[in-house]
C-alpha cells in the first residue's frame, strides 16, 4: 500500500476529530476528539517521513506524543475541577461568561 | 530539525552543537522555573513565597539584561549579518527576535509584580485550587491561610515558552513552544481566588479551544512537512515553487498553521475565546496574557509569514486583509456594548490586534518595525490598565462592572486619571504612545499599498475612541454610586506596575524616537533564514 493512503487516513481521522469537537457536548469526549486530531497528525508525519525519505517526521511524532501527554495532565485537572464544582462535564452548562 | 543524525554513519552519531550563550535568556527562565518546582517540593511552606519572588524576579531581570547584552555586543551582527540560527537550526537569534524577547521580559516583570501582589486580598489566586468552590474544605483552607505558590513557576514556564515561540526557526520547536506557553496559562486561568466558577469556566474554554487550535497548527505543520520534507522555516521557504505537484499540501499547510497562529493572536474569526478568558481569569494573569502572549504570538506570526511564506505574499495577503478588517471592526464595534471592564479591554485587545495586522500585511521592513513598536507600547499600557483594574475593589473582590466605576474620578482622581490616560492611549490620542504606534503601523500599511485597510483602521479607531471616552465621562462626570467600590492603596508591587505602564505611555508618546529607532534598527534586516 502506498504511503499516500496513510495520509488520506490521517486526513479522515483529523476530520472525524474536528467534527467531534464541534458537535459533542461532553468536555471529556471533546478532549478525546482533540487527542484523535493530534494522533492523526502523528500518522500524517510518519507517512510523510516515509514518502520524503527522511526521519524528521518520525522524530516530530515522538515530540507530539510527549506534548499530548502533558496536555492530558493539564486538561484532565481542569475538567476535574469544573466537574466537581458543577456536577456536570457538559460544555453547554458552562455558560456564565457571556455578553 | 537537522538531519545530521540520520546522515551520519552508523555508530558515529555527532553530538549536536548548542550555542548556550546565545540562547541563555531562555535557559535562565526555564532553569528558574524548574528550580521553582523544586522549591515547592523542598522549601517549608512559610518560606516559599520569598524564595519564589527572589528566584522569579532575578531570573527575569537576568534574562532581560542578557538579551540586551546579546543585542548590543554580540559578534553575530557584525558585518551586517542578520543573525544566527542556534541549537542545530532550532532557535533563531536575530535582531527582531531579541527586540520581541526584551519586550516580553519587561512586560513579564510587570505582570509578575501583579501576580505577586498580596496587599488588597490574600492573593489573587485560590488558596486551594483542588477544593470545590463553596465547600467546607475550601473554607478551612481559607482559614488556614493557604496560598498556592506554584503560580510563580507556572508563570515562568509560560514566559519561557513565550520567549521561545517567536524565536523558533523550525515548526516543531514552534509547536512545542506554543504548548509550553499555553499549558501553564490554561492552569493559571482557573486559579482565581474570587468568582471561582467563572475562573474554571474560563480555563475550560481556553483549554478546549486552545488545544483545538494547536491541533490545527500541528496538522498544518504536517502538511508543510509533506510538501517540503522539512519542518525548518528556511527549508520550507526554499521549497516553495520547486514542488508544483504538491501545491495542495503547501496551501493547506499555510491555512492551517495560519489558523493556529491567528487563534493565539485573537484575530477574527478566531477571537471568541478572548473576552471570556480575559474576564474569567485572575486579573494579573489577564495582564500577562494580554501583553506577553499577544507580543509572542505576533512575533511568531511575523516570523512564519515573513520567513517561510515570504515568497507567497500574493497568496496570503488578501486573506490577511480580510482578517485584519474583520478584527478591527468586530473588536471596536462589539466593545461598545460591553458592561464589564475586563471584557471591554478584551475586545479592545482584539481591535488592537487588527491594527497590528495592518502592518503585518505590509510584509516589509517598515511593517515589521512598526509592529514591533506598536507591540511594545501597547503591551506596557495594557499591563498598566489591568493593574488599575485590580485596585478598584468591592468587599467581594474586584468591581469589574462598569456601572460601579461611575464617579470614580471624584473619589480617587489620581487613579482615575491614570486609567483615563491609558484609555486615551488605546484610543490613539496624540502625545500618547498609542498615537505614535498607530501612526507607524498605518504609515507602513499605506507604503505597502493597503490604503483601504488604513481607512477601515481609522474609522474603527474613531469608533473605539467613542467607548474609551465614554468610560472617561463615566468616571469623571457622573455621580459616584452609593456604597461604591473602594480604591485599594496600591502596594509596592502594583504601584510599580502602574508606574511602569504610565511612564512607558508618557515617554513613548512624547519622546518616542529612541524606541522607534531601536525598533527600526531591530527590523533593518527582517528575520534570519
Amino acid at each position: 500500500m502506498s504511503p499516500a493512503h496513510y495520509v488520506f487516513l490521517a486526513v479522515v481521522l483529523f476530520a472525524i476529530g474536528g467534527v467531534g469537537v464541534l458537535i459533542r457536548r461532553n468536555a471529556i469526549v471533546i478532549f478525546m476528539c482533540i487527542e484523535l486530531m493530534l494522533n492523526a497528525c502523528n500518522l500524517a508525519f510518519v507517512a510523510f517521513a516515509r514518502m520524503n525519505g527522511n526521519l524528521d517526521g518520525q522524530v516530530v511524532a515522538f515530540f507530539v506524543m510527549v506534548v499530548a501527554a502533558a496536555e492530558v495532565v493539564v486538561g484532565l485537572a481542569i475538567l476535574m475541577a469544573i466537574y466537581r464544582a458543577r456536577k456536570s462535564a457538559s460544555v453547554d452548562d458552562a455558560n456564565l461568561l457571556k455578553y | 530539525m537537522s538531519l545530521a543524525v540520520s546522515a551520519a554513519a552508523p555508530g558515529t552519531i555527532p553530538a549536536p552543537s548548542i550555542e548556550y550563550s546565545q540562547i541563555a535568556p531562555m535557559l535562565v527562565v526555564f532553569g528558574a522555573a524548574v528550580v521553582g518546582v523544586l522549591v515547592e517540593a523542598f522549601v517549608p511552606r512559610g518560606m516559599r513565597r520569598p524564595v519564589h519572588l527572589v528566584l522569579t524576579f532575578a531570573s527575569l531581570v537576568t534574562a532581560f539584561v542578557w538579551t540586551c547584552v546579546i543585542a548590543a555586543t554580540s559578534s553575530l551582527f557584525a558585518k551586517g549579518s542578520a543573525g544566527h540560527v542556534a541549537a542545530m537550526g532550532a532557535v533563531a537569534v536575530d535582531r527582531p527576535t531579541l527586540f520581541i524577547q526584551g519586550t516580553i521580559l519587561v512586560m513579564a516583570i510587570a505582570s509578575v509584580l501583579l501576580i505577586a501582589d498580596q496587599s488588597s486580598d490574600v492573593s489573587a489566586f485560590a488558596g486551594q485550587a483542588a477544593a470545590t468552590p463553596g465547600s467546607a474544605e475550601e473554607r478551612t483552607g481559607l482559614l488556614a491561610g493557604l496560598v498556592h505558590t506554584e503560580i510563580y513557576p507556572l508563570a515562568l514556564f509560560s514566559v519561557g515558552g513565550m520567549l521561545l515561540f517567536p524565536a523558533s526557526d523550525d515548526l516543531l520547536t514552534m509547536f512545542v513552544a506554543l504548548e509550553v506557553l499555553s499549558l501553564p496559562l490554561y492552569l493559571l486561568c482557573g486559579l482565581a481566588r474570587r468568582r471561582r466558577l467563572l475562573s474554571h469556566e474560563a480555563a475550560v474554554k481556553y483549554f478546549l479551544l486552545g488545544s483545538f487550535s494547536s491541533a490545527f497548527f500541528l496538522f498544518g505543520v504536517a502538511m508543510l512537512y509533506g510538501y517540503s520534507g522539512s519542518v525548518s522555516l528556511g527549508a520550507i521557504a526554499s521549497a516553495v515553487g520547486t514542488n508544483s505537484g504538491r501545491d495542495t499540501l503547501l496551501y493547506a499547510g499555510l491555512a492551517l498553521t495560519g489558523l493556529g497562529l491567528l487563534f493565539k493572536v485573537g484575530a477574527v474569526p478566531f477571537h471568541n475565546w478572548k473576552p471570556d478568558v480575559y474576564q474569567g481569569a485572575p486579573t494579573p494573569v489577564t495582564a500577562l496574557m494580554a501583553s506577553c502572549t499577544v507580543v509572542s504570538a505576533f512575533g511568531a506570526v511575523l516570523r512564519v509569514f515573513y520567513v517561510a511564506f515570504g515568497t507567497l505574499t500574493w497568496d496570503w495577503r488578501p486573506v490577511l486583509w480580510v482578517v485584519a478588517i474583520g478584527t478591527m471592526v468586530v473588536g471596536a464595534v462589539i466593545a461598545i456594548t460591553q458592561r464589564d471592564v475586563k471584557r471591554l479591554l478584551a475586545y479592545s485587545s482584539i481591535a488592537h490586534a487588527g491594527f497590528i495586522m495592518t502592518a503585518v500585511v505590509a510584509a516589509s521592513v517598515s511593517g515589521l518595525s512598526s509592529s514591533l513598536f506598536y507591540l511594545a507600547s501597547y503591551g506596557l499600557t495594557t499591563v498598566g490598565a489591568f493593574a488599575v483594574v485590580t485596585l478598584v475593589r468591592d468587599p467581594s473582590g474586584e468591581a469589574n462592572h462598569l456601572s460601579r466605576w461611575a464617579g470614580l474620578g471624584k473619589r480617587s482622581p489620581v487613579l482615575a486619571g491614570i486609567f483615563a490616560l491609558f484609555l486615551l492611549t488605546f484610543a490613539g490620542i496624540p502625545l500618547t504612545s498609542g498615537f505614535t504606534g498607530k501612526f507607524a503601523v498605518f504609515q507602513a500599511a499605506i507604503a505597502g499599498g493597503a490604503l483601504p485597510l488604513v481607512i477601515v483602521g481609522v474609522v474603527s479607531s474613531a469608533v473605539a475612541a467613542f467607548f474609551y471616552v465614554r468610560i472617561i465621562v463615566l468616571m469623571f462626570f457622573s455621580d459616584p454610586v452609593e456604597d461604591g467600590p473602594e480604591v485599594a492603596v496600591p502596594s509596592v508591587f502594583t504601584g510599580t506596575a502602574v508606574a511602569l505602564g504610565t511612564l512607558a505611555t508618557v515617554v513613548l508618546g512624547i519622546v518616542p524616537q529612541p524606541v522607534l529607532s531601536l525598533a527600526n534598527h531591530a527590523a533593518t534586516q527582517l528575520f534570519v533564514r
